[in-house]
C-alpha cells in the first residue's frame, strides 16, 4: 500500500475514534470533569488547606498535575480497549480493517492516536477545572505537553493490547480495576514518595505511573521526585515495548484470527 | 489470463479449547476460480465454506496450502491480494449505530481512497442497491433485507475484481433476493469474478457457470454446472422428497460421503 493511501487509512481510523468521542461525548468526557471536580474540592480545597505545604507548594498545586495525570491515563486506556474489544466482540466490524489492504502498523497508529486525542482533550479540560479550585503555575510548558502526550500514548498503547487480548467484557474492566487503578493511586498522585519509608520509596519506583505523575510534575513545579530525565527514558522504553507487542499481536493475529 | 483463485491444497486445523486435537475444517483443498466466472461454492453446514473464505480474506490463518489471488500469493503479498477482494461475510458486521454512507466512506478509507473520491461512490451504491434514501439513518434502523444489501455495498466501495459472497441472501425475502440475483448478474457482465456461496441451490443453478461442493473439508465435486449436474444418478432420495436436479446432487454427494 503506498504511503498516501495508508494515510488516508490512517486518517479513516482516527477520524472515526475523534467523531466517536465526540458523538458520546457524555460517556467520553463529562465523568472525568465529574470526579475532579470532587477531587479538587475534597482533596485540594477541603483536606489539602490542613495538609498545608508540600515542596514548598500548597497541596492544592501539588495534586493539580497527578489528577489530571489520573484523566489522561484512565481516558486514554478505556478509550482504545472499549473501542477496539466492541469492534471485535460486539459487531465484529473490525472485520472492516481486517479484510483491507492497511497494515497492522496502521491500525495500531490511528486507533493509538484517537486514544491520545481523548487523553489530551481530557487533561486540558480537567486542567481547566483546576482553574476554579487554584492557579498552577507552568515551570515547563514543553515538559507538560510532551508528558501530556507520552502518557496518552503509552496507555493507549496499553488499552489497544487490552482491546485486542480480552475475550470477554470481563478482560477489558479487569486490567483496569486491579492493575491501573492501584497503579496510578500508589504511583504518587496524593503524595510525595519521599513521604513513605525507605522500602515503600524503592517499590514506589518500579511503578511506571510513578515517572509518568513525576514527570508531569516536574512541568507544572519544577521539581519532582525523580529526575525528568529518568520519567521521560522510563516512558520512552514503555511506549516501544509496549509497541512491539501490539505489532507482534496483529501481525500474528493473535486474538483476532481464528 | 491468470485464475481470480488459485487454492492448493489448503489445510485448516482449529485448535481444541483444551490443547490436544482439534478440528480439521479444511483437509487439502485445491480449487480454481476463473476470471469473470460466477462461481457457486455448495456444502452443508460445517462443510468448510466460510473456513475457506476466511483463509482467503485473511481472517483465518491457514495451518498449511497456497492461496493465490490473480496470481498473487496472498502470504507474500497480502495487501496486494486483499486490494483485489471485496468480501461480504455471513453474519451482519457493521457497526449498527452508524449510518449507511459513513459505513461504506469509511469502508473506502481503509482501502485508501479519499472522501472526495469514496462519496459519490458511496452515493452510487446505495442508490444503485435501494438504500439511497437510508443513506443518512444508522444501520439499527435498517431491515435484515437492507443490512445485507448494505454490506454487498460495503464489499464493493473500492471496486474489487473478485467479490466474495458468504451466503448473502440468508434470510431475505424471495422478491428481494431476485432483484439481487440481478444486480449480481450485472456485476459479472461488468467483468468482476464472484464467489458465491449459498444454501438456495436454485439460486446457484440460476446464477453459476462453476460450482464447486465440499462436505468435511474435501472437495467432493467441482467443474461447469452442466458437469455437476451430469452426477446427478437419476434414482430418486433416500426420504423420496425430490427437488431441483442440484439439489439432488447435492445430497447425493454429501450424505454418501
Amino acid at each position: 500500500m503506498p504511503f498516501d493511501k495508508q494515510f488516508v487509512s490512517y486518517y479513516t481510523i482516527l477520524r472515526k475514534g475523534i467523531v466517536r468521542i465526540f458523538r458520546i461525548w457524555p460517556q467520553t468526557l463529562l465523568p472525568s470533569l465529574m470526579t475532579s471536580v470532587l477531587y479538587f474540592a475534597v482533596f485540594g480545597s477541603i483536606l489539602g488547606s490542613r495538609i498545608g505545604l508540600i515542596g514548598g507548594v500548597p497541596y492544592i498545586l501539588f495534586v493539580v498535575p497527578g489528577l489530571v495525570m489520573l484523566s489522561v491515563i484512565t481516558n486514554a486506556y478505556a478509550d482504545v480497549a472499549t473501542t477496539f474489544f466492541t469492534s471485535k466482540f460486539f459487531s465484529r466490524n473490525i472485520d472492516e480493517i481486517l479484510v483491507s489492504p492497511t497494515p497492522p502498523w496502521i491500525i495500531i497508529a490511528g486507533f493509538v492516536s484517537s486514544g491520545v486525542v481523548r487523553g489530551v482533550i481530557v487533561g486540558c479540560l480537567v486542567l481547566l477545572v483546576s482553574l476554579f479550585f487554584a492557579l498552577p503555575s507552568v515551570a515547563h510548558p514543553f515538559i507538560v505537553f510532551l508528558f501530556l502526550v507520552l502518557s496518552s500514548l503509552v496507555f493507549a498503547l496499553g488499552g489497544l493490547i487490552n482491546g485486542i487480548y480480552a475475550k470477554g467484557f470481563d478482560g477489558i474492566s479487569i486490567v483496569p480495576t486491579f492493575v491501573l487503578t492501584p497503579l496510578v493511586y500508589l504511583g504518587g498522585v496524593f503524595y510525595s514518595i519521599k513521604s513513605l519509608p525507605p522500602m515503600w520509596q524503592q517499590v514506589s519506583a518500579l511503578n511506571p505511573v510513578f515517572y509518568i505523575i513525576n514527570g508531569f510534575r516536574y512541568g507544572f513545579l519544577g521539581f519532582a521526585d525523580v529526575s525528568v530525565i529518568t520519567c521521560f527514558l522510563v516512558l520512552f522504553t514503555l511506549a516501544l515495548i509496549l509497541l512491539g507487542i501490539n505489532w507482534y499481536f496483529l501481525q500474528k493475529g493473535l486474538g483476532l484470527k481464528q | 489470463m491468470a485464475n481470480a483463485l488459485t487454492i492448493t491444497n489448503l489445510r485448516k486445523r482449529y485448535a481444541a479449547q483444551g490443547g490436544q486435537g482439534g478440528t480439521e475444517a479444511l483437509k487439502g483443498v485445491s480449487l480454481t476460480v476463473p476470471q469473470g466466472d460466477f462461481f457457486a461454492l455448495l456444502g452443508p453446514n460445517g462443510a468448510g465454506k466460510t473456513t475457506l473464505i476466511g483463509v482467503v480474506t485473511g481472517l483465518v490463518n491457514k495451518t498449511d496450502g497456497k492461496v493465490k489471488v490473480f496470481d498473487i500469493d496472498i502470504d507474500t503479498e497480502p495487501e496486494e491480494a486483499r486490494t483485489m477482494i471485496g468480501v461480504c461475510g455471513q453474519e451482519i458486521n457493521f457497526n449498527p449505530f452508524e449510518k449507511p454512507i459513513d459505513i461504506l466512506v469509511n469502508q473506502a478509507g481503509y482501502y485508501g481512497i479519499p472522501r472526495k473520491i469514496a462519496l459519490p461512490r458511496a452515493e452510487k451504491l446505495l442508490t444503485d442497491l435501494g438504500l439511497g434514501e437510508k443513506r443518512n439513518q444508522t444501520g439499527l434502523k435498517l431491515s435484515g433485507g437492507m443490512k445485507r444489501r448494505l454490506m454487498i455495498a460495503r464489499a464493493l466501495i473500492h471496486e474489487p475484481k473478485f467479490l466474495i459472497l458468504d451466503e448473502p441472501t440468508a434470510g431475505v425475502d424471495v422478491e428481494l433476493r431476485r432483484s439481487m440475483w440481478e444486480y449480481l448478474t450485472t456485476l459479472t457482465r461488468a467483468g468482476i469474478t464472484i464467489l458465491l456461496t449459498t444454501h438456495y441451490l436454485e439460486e446457484a443453478e440460476q446464477l453459476a457457470k462453476h460450482v464447486a461442493i465440499i462436505n468435511k473439508g474435501e472437495i467432493v465435486a467441482n467443474g461447469t454446472m452442466d458437469e455437476v449436474l451430469a452426477l446427478h444418478s437419476g434414482a430418486p432420495s433416500k426420504d423420496g422428497y425430490r427437488g431441483g436436479k442440484l439439489e439432488e446432487v447435492f445430497v447425493q454427494l454429501t450424505s454418501t460421503t
